[in-house]
């Protein structure tokens, strides 16, 4: 099998299971719909295992070509590399265990085979995101995943209490993730006009070759370039000024939370940038306005997440907060580490979202913490997990989290020990706020009613096992980057990996001195464990609750209402444009346009009936017209042979 | 008898001084009275009669011609011409008849049945 | 030259029977000017020796015709109220129209150039006696002759079919 015929098969895999399920899901038994659905994205991940396996060096593919002109070709081409076979496996190895756990958690519901539709629809997208090797073909990804996104957010749009607030969630997270795709629209086109094609590996050459028109260190074409990716960025990966759409994105099925946004779309953003990183190296000003906004949103992120009460969105803040170090990653110029960061979290936070499901799913449906509690003994397997994967994200020792956030923190310490403090600050609000989640729900007493508490049950095994597999990779995920002062020959397996994708192989790393190493890794160290025995204190010996929304005031208001950021944007911007929109309805639509089209048609009404007096029906009116239509004849032949002297 | 007269005419036919003009602008006066009647009548019998006129004026045209060229094609044209007048009055007043059955009246103001 | 003055006194009477044929109030009084208009155009077809269509004209016309005409108007019995009387604004019209199209034609033909210019009459050739004619017809337009039959046929069936007297309409 050639690697050409394997990447048409990986790429058919999940839409061909799209299509089964969307066209026969209604008429197929369940059980067959979600094996289908499932399936295809194991067979999808034995593929990429392969092309792992065999692929040393970059491989372009070029399917079909898609637009021909004088100035530009653009081709149906990928590249596979290994930092497209990296995402790969993330996605389609993530895809596997969410499709499993998907199988028993959505059992219940009607629109099964729509779901599997859907997310195999999602697989698709976003491996041609991660596979393409023009913008072009990336930017297809891109939208088709924040389409699937959409979809799969108002999944139940039609649940009678809440279909109305998931339509409003789905339509919030377009609309954002929209903005950022402008963004990459025009950065595509900048891109096209500069560089007149759209191929990764082709603009790499060009960039290092130099020489053209404008691109050069900080030039204000490069600048423009960069801030456009990025804000594309900040819409699919949740950061400042595009991050709302996230928390409300977990209105969406607990399956969706966990694949979309946790591993795989929010991911985009940094992979694009990661992708691009010969255009940012040119414009380090970007870079610097990347760094801030990632330690920003990292900041606020974790502060809003200290007092929400809804175990989702708690881990949606997580989320948008962790990302924010992955770009304070990329802000650094350190790719690799970011993509090491992408990796660990997508094992922890998904199993972090599939643990949360399972509560869920144990609790009868209640989300609210603050009527949880005690449920370690339970749920025993649940809760297991969900202890290993709240320690892996807060950087306890050892985990995979440590090690990662432990890159991150290293390269920030050596660029800015400013930001450097900000970030430990927020390390520590995130150590905070995990175990305030983690001791709520699982110990102490249950708050629960006496209904939910008859029919608190473990998950099944479909639901289990990825959980199980998940926290596996969580404890032992780090050994895919370790520092060098642990082994010597295997270090920073996965920097040396995902070197010799196209720029990633000019950056130079520089490895820190083995002392700075170890105390940095000491405080974290440190760090993380004291926020364990603080929490462990306040949550357990001292019994404190979640207060109820009414009894906060001061800064647990300010945290628990979100920052009024939702506030602020609807004041700024929603107002204005539904404001805009009626003026524009009244004025231009109902005077204008439409005394326009129906004065049309009014007038030619009118006019039809003034000549409709001409047929009376009396001969002799006709006669006489037919008389004037004669002298008009002859008039015409005497002036046509008139002589004009 | 015949001899006689004709000799006369022939006599009378040489010194003949009329124009062409005369006979073509005779005709068209005659013809534009006709067509001012068919305009102006509203009794539908006058109205038949007045294409009656017209039809006489564009023979008169036609016989002037006739003899200005020394042709008789034109005679005979003429001769076709009243053979269908003649069948063109029949049937008209045919249906003539049938319309004031129907009306009770000959006005031809009354046939606007195509109106509007 | 006194052929000159009887034509155009022939012309100026047909003119003016002819203005009275549309002019005039009683339908019947119109007829029987037509009749007399006849007679002075059959008056021009003889000075200009068209014996045979002369003759054709008063019998057919005037003669067939214009009974038939009368006839009908004696058929309906109508009386000289009954009669429809046009609005002012059509007579204004309808002269300005006629004086309109009188002027036009004339200005059209004024310029013509005849084939044969000739200031006068050619000799007052015998084509228009019967014998000369009826040659002309039967030999060169024989064709037109006998379908002008059947044309005969149709107008007589079509004139006794459409004024049959339907079962419905009771007059």
């Amino acid at each position: 099998m050639t690697i050409s015929t394997l990447l048409v098969i990986l790429l058919c895999l999940p839409l061909s299971g799209a299509i089964i399920n969307g066209l026969f899901g209604k008429h197929i038994p369940k059980s067959i719909s979600g094996g289908i659905g499932t399936a295809v994205i194991a067979l999808s991940f034995l593929v990429v295992l392969s092309f792992f396996n065999e692929i040393n060096e970059p491989v372009k593919v070029t399917i079909f070509r898609l637009i021909h002109l004088d100035l530009f070709d653009i081709q149906a081409s990928f590249l596979i590399d290994q930092l497209s076979i990296w995402m790969a496996l993330i996605i389609t190895g993530i895809g596997t265990l969410i499709h499993i756990f998907s199988m028993g958690y959505m059992s219940h519901d009607e629109g099964y085979y729509k779901f599997f539709t859907y997310l195999n629809l999602f697989i698709f997208a976003m491996l041609l995101l991660v596979l393409g090797s023009n913008y072009f073909i990336l930017f297809f990804g891109w939208e088709g995943v924040g389409i699937c996104s959409f979809l799969l957010i108002g999944f139940h749009y039609s649940d009678p209490e809440k279909g109305i607030a998931n339509s409003l969630a789905a339509r919030k997270a377009f609309v954002m993730n929209r903005i950022g795709d402008a963004g990459l629209v025009f950065a595509i086109f900048l891109i096209l006009n500069t560089f007149q094609t759209l191929e990764f590996d082709v603009i790499s050459a060009m960039v290092e070759k130099g020489g053209i028109d404008g691109v050069s260190l900080n030039s204000v074409l490069m600048i423009a370039i960069t801030l456009c990716l990025f804000l594309a960025a900040t819409g699919k990966s949740a950061q400042i000024p595009l991050f709302t759409w996230l928390p409300d994105a977990m209105a969406g099925p607990t399956p969706v939370s966990a694949l979309i946004h946790a591993a795989t779309m929010v991911t985009a953003g940094i992979y694009m940038v990661t992708r691009s990183n010969f255009l940012f190296e040119l414009a380090p000003f970007s870079k610097e306005v990347i760094l801030y906004i990632g330690v920003a949103t990292s900041l606020v992120a974790a502060f809003i997440a200290l007092r929400q009460n809804d175990i989702k969105k708690v881990l949606a803040y997580s989320t948008v907060s962790q990302l924010g170090l992955m770009v304070v990653a990329l802000g650094l110029g350190a790719y690799t580490v970011a993509i090491f960061h992408v990796t660990t979290h997508a094992f922890f936070k998904a199993l972090l979202f599939l643990g949360s499901g399972s509560v869920i799913h144990g609790m009868s449906g209640e989300q609210d913490i603050r009527k949880m509690g005690g449920l370690r003994k339970i749920m025993p397997i649940t809760h297991i997990t969900f202890l290993i994967g709240t320690l892996s994200i807060s950087g306890f020792p050892l985990l995979s989290g440590f090690y990662s956030k432990d890159e991150i923190i290293g390269h920030l310490f050596a660029e800015n020990p400013v930001l450097y403090g900000v970030i430990m600050f927020s390390v520590i609000l995130t150590g905070i706020y995990m175990f305030r989640l983690y001791f709520l729900t699982f110990h102490g007493t249950f708050k629960g009613t006496s209904h939910q508490k008859n029919h608190a049950h473990e998950s099944p095994l479909s639901m289990t096992i990825p959980l199980m597999v998940l926290a596996i990779l969580s404890v032992f995920g780090g050994v895919l980057n370790l520092p060098g002062l642990f082994i010597h020959d295997g270090a920073h397996w996965l920097n040396h990996y995902l070197a010799s994708a196209p720029g990633l192989d000019l950056i130079v790393h520089t490895e820190a001195a083995i002392n700075t190493t170890l105390l940095l890794m000491g405080v974290a160290s440190v760090t993380s464990i004291g926020v364990l025995i603080w929490a462990y204190l306040e949550y357990v010996k001292k019994e404190t609750l979640a207060k109820p929304d009414e009894e906060m005031s001061g800064w647990e208001h300010l945290s628990s209402k979100k920052l009024f950021w939702d506030e602020a944007y609807h004041i700024l911007f929603t107002k204005p444009a539904e404001w805009l929109g009626e003026k524009l309805n009244q004025v231009v639509e109902l005077k204008v346009l439409n005394a326009g089209v129906i004065g049309l048609a009014t007038i030619t009404e009118r006019a039809g009936n003034q000549v409709r007096k001409l047929q009376n029906g009396l001969v002799s009116s006709y006669l006489f017209w037919m008389l004037l239509g004669l002298i008009m004849l002859i008039v015409s032949y005497l002036i046509n042979t008139l002589n004009w002297n | 008898m015949r001899n006689a007269i004709n000799k006369q005419l022939i006599n009378m036919g040489n010194t003949a001084t009329v124009n062409i003009d005369f006979f073509v602008i005779l005709a068209s006066l005659l013809f534009v009275i006709g067509a001012f009647g068919v305009l102006i009548r509203r009794n539908m019998i006058v109205l038949l009669m007045c294409i009656e006129l017209m039809l006489n004026a564009v023979n008169l045209l036609f016989v002037s011609f006739s003899t200005y060229y020394g042709n008789a094609d034109a005679q005979i044209f003429v001769f076709f011409i009243i053979v269908v007048a003649a069948a063109e009055a029949t049937v008209g007043l045919s249906i003539l008849i049938l319309a004031y059955r129907h009306l009770r009246s000959i006005d031809v103001s009354l046939f606007n049945k195509l109106n509007g | 030259m006194i052929a000159t003055i009887i034509t155009q006194l022939l012309g100026a009477l047909a003119i003016a029977s002819a203005m009275m044929v549309v002019l005039s109030k009683h339908p019947v009084r119109s007829v029987l000017y037509l009749v007399v208009t006849f007679f002075f155009i059959s008056g021009l077809y003889i000075m200009m020796n068209a014996q045979f269509l002369a003759i054709v004209n008063i019998i057919v016309y005037a003669g067939a015709i214009m009974v038939l005409f009368l006839f009908v108007l004696m058929l309906l019995n109508l009386n000289k109220d009954a009669e429809p009387k046009t609005p002012m604004i059509i007579w204004i019209i309808s002269t300005v129209a006629g004086g309109l199209f009188f002027l036009v034609l004339i200005a059209a033909l004024k310029d013509i150039v005849l084939v044969n210019q000739k200031d006068d009459f050619a000799q007052i050739s015998n084509i228009g006696l019967v014998e000369n004619l009826g040659n002309t017809l039967f030999t060169k337009f024989v064709v037109p002759f006998e379908v002008s039959s059947i044309l005969f046929i149709s107008a007589m069936v079509g004139a006794i079919l459409l004024a049959k007297r339907d079962k419905q309409t009771i007059d």
